[in-house]
């Protein structure tokens, strides 16, 4: 059977004022897995990850060449940035809940497309709180800002939030690069039980994260996709000499 | 030459510090005080609610103060849409274009523009032009005009100070530019443009010359009928009492007098108390 790719990229090249950040990158992206990018500062990855959803499209002087397709359909050509984004979201590094109370947070996404329903509502933040690991935690506090949460329950409820818009691929910016080994196991737990409904793509700076959670691992450098692999392939054996000189610690 | 001890010019540094910032209180509390001292005997109830009479040596200011506000109601009705619109196309949209730095130039220069020259103006364009006569609709309009750049500038302040992983965040959940604006940037910011908003009024309230020539009626006791009827209002009152009416009592200039100081100075500090109220409850 064919494995039709969640998403395509083809010899994407993106660059700010003139300065190329991604490099002829190509890869396939299968769905129902966990992609794990890792690479040193300045590789190109948060830029690859934030092309996806196209939230680089407003910055200053961004030049696009190349494709990158969503279940066959150009992103830059056959969807405008909102429905792109209610299909692909992205949880940040650093969790941004909005000044609001945790129900109102999570149903952002839901109440900007129009749904207005009580009861549609409160059935929404539940089971995406549930899907977050966060319900238990914050189910008779839903009222209160969510500013008062905890740095990990705030991670978790923005991955709730960006749940609640019904995306097919999920996004994410070193998610635990502000959180306790605690919070991460947490985070990660969720990842693993998410990615049966969606396809992840993760960015990390952690590599022993990628290597716990990834099905997949993809190492940038300076913009180039270098290799990308099974994690246990790139974590044992990998093909190229660069992949094995920054995991093992002797540059980046 | 001996220099001074160290000790010594801390002392001397400090006390010219000091000395310079109780001067600039003191005109402040001075202006206050004789006003206070001079006017709080005229104010009373039936000054606050009657009608002048006598040519203006009796009775009390009611048409002057209800003109006021009139005026004062027209100009942020026609300020605070448009300068909270322009402000969030500047702040939102345009960001760092040729057009928007044009026009932040345009907004100093609009806000350095003599208030004659505004009163001028208005006669001008609404009184003559547009055929408005010498009305509250002529007068709140030539306001309007000066407490914009005010509304503009705070506005853009506030905005500006709403932090941008907001708007990312916003985005990134599929809601549009406009969607974001509405929920995730305006009520962040919405307390910065009320300050902006309170300070124009009290701006407003205060300034004669943009009111000279568009609106206000040298004496007409009765109360303004509709937004094409001549008003008085409290500066060009009191303007009127202290230059062109003899023999008016001191005690009614002053009077009148305070009580436009008092609602200037009421609408800054509620101005303020917005302001640290917000600020204390802010918590990015």
């Amino acid at each position: 059977m064919v494995i039709h790719p969640k998403i395509r990229v083809k010899n994407l090249t993106v660059s700010f004022d003139g300065k190329a950040s991604l490099k002829n990158v190509s890869l396939d992206i299968e769905p129902h897995i966990i992609l794990s990018v890792i690479g040193p500062a300045n590789s190109g990855k948060t830029t690859f990850l934030r092309t996806l959803n196209r939230l680089n499209d407003d910055e200053r002087a961004m030049k696009v060449s190349g494709e990158v397709l969503l279940d066959g359909k150009d992103i830059y050509k056959d969807h405008d940035p909102v429905s792109l984004r209610r299909k692909v979201g992205i949880i940040f590094a650093l969790p941004v809940p909005l000044p609001m109370t945790v129900f109102e947070n999570v149903v952002y996404g839901p109440r900007r497309q129009g749904i207005r329903d009580k009861k549609i509502l409160g059935a929404t933040v539940e089971r995406f709180l549930r899907d977050a690991y966060l319900w238990d935690e914050v189910k008779d506090r839903l009222d209160e800002p969510a500013m008062t949460l905890s740095g990990g329950q705030q991670q978790r409820l923005c991955i709730a939030r960006t749940l609640a818009v019904n995306p097919e691929v999920l996004l994410f910016d070193e998610p635990c690069s502000a959180l306790d080994p605690i919070s991460t196991a947490k985070i990660e737990e969720a990842l693993s039980k998410l990615k049966r409904h969606y396809t992840i793509i993760l960015v990390t700076n952690n590599t022993k994260q990628a290597a716990r959670v990834g099905d997949k691992t993809a190492f940038f450098l300076m913009g180039e996709l270098v290799e990308l692999n099974e994690t246990g392939k790139i974590f044992t054996s990998p093909e190229d000499r660069r992949t094995d000189d920054y995991l093992s610690g002797r540059f980046g | 030459m001996r220099t001074l001890s160290p000790r010594l010019t801390q002392r001397i540094a400090f006390s010219i510090l000091f000395a310079a910032t109780l001067f600039v209180i003191l005109p402040v509390a001075f202006i206050i005080g004789v006003i206070l001292k001079n006017g709080l005997g005229a104010v009373n109830w039936e000054f606050l609610t009657a009608m002048p009479r006598a040519s203006m040596r009796e009775g009390g200011i009611l048409p002057a103060i209800v003109g006021t506000f009139c005026l004062v109601a027209g100009a942020v009705l026609f300020a605070l849409p448009l300068g909270l619109c322009a402000a969030i196309y500047l702040s939102e949209y345009s960001k760092d274009s040729r057009l928007n730095r044009a026009v932040r130039l345009a907004i100093v220069n609009l806000a350095g523009v003599p208030s004659v020259v505004f009163g001028l103006f208005g006669l001008a364009l609404f009184v003559g032009f547009f055929r408005f006569g010498a009305s509250i609709l002529a007068g709140s309009l030539t306001l309007g005009l000066m407490i914009l750049p005010v509304i503009i500038t705070s506005s853009r302040e506030a905005l500006d100070a709403v932090p941008g992983s907001f708007r990312e965040v916003s985005l990134s959940l599929g809601a549009t530019k406009l969607q974001t604006i509405k929920y995730a940037v305006l009520p962040h910011a919405l307390p910065g443009i009320l300050t902006g908003t309170i300070l124009g009024v009290g701006r407003a309230a205060g300034e004669t010359a943009p009111i000279l020539f568009t609106v206000a009626a040298f004496y007409l006791p009765r109360l303004p009928r509709s937004i094409f009827d001549q008003a008085m209002a409290l500066p060009y009152h009191l303007y009127v009492l202290s230059t062109q009416v003899p023999n008016v009592a001191p005690k009614i200039r002053y009077g009148t007098a305070l009580v436009l100081l008092a609602i200037v100075l009421l609408m800054n500090f509620l101005a303020i108390a917005i302001r640290s109220h917000f600020r204390a409850k802010k918590k990015w």
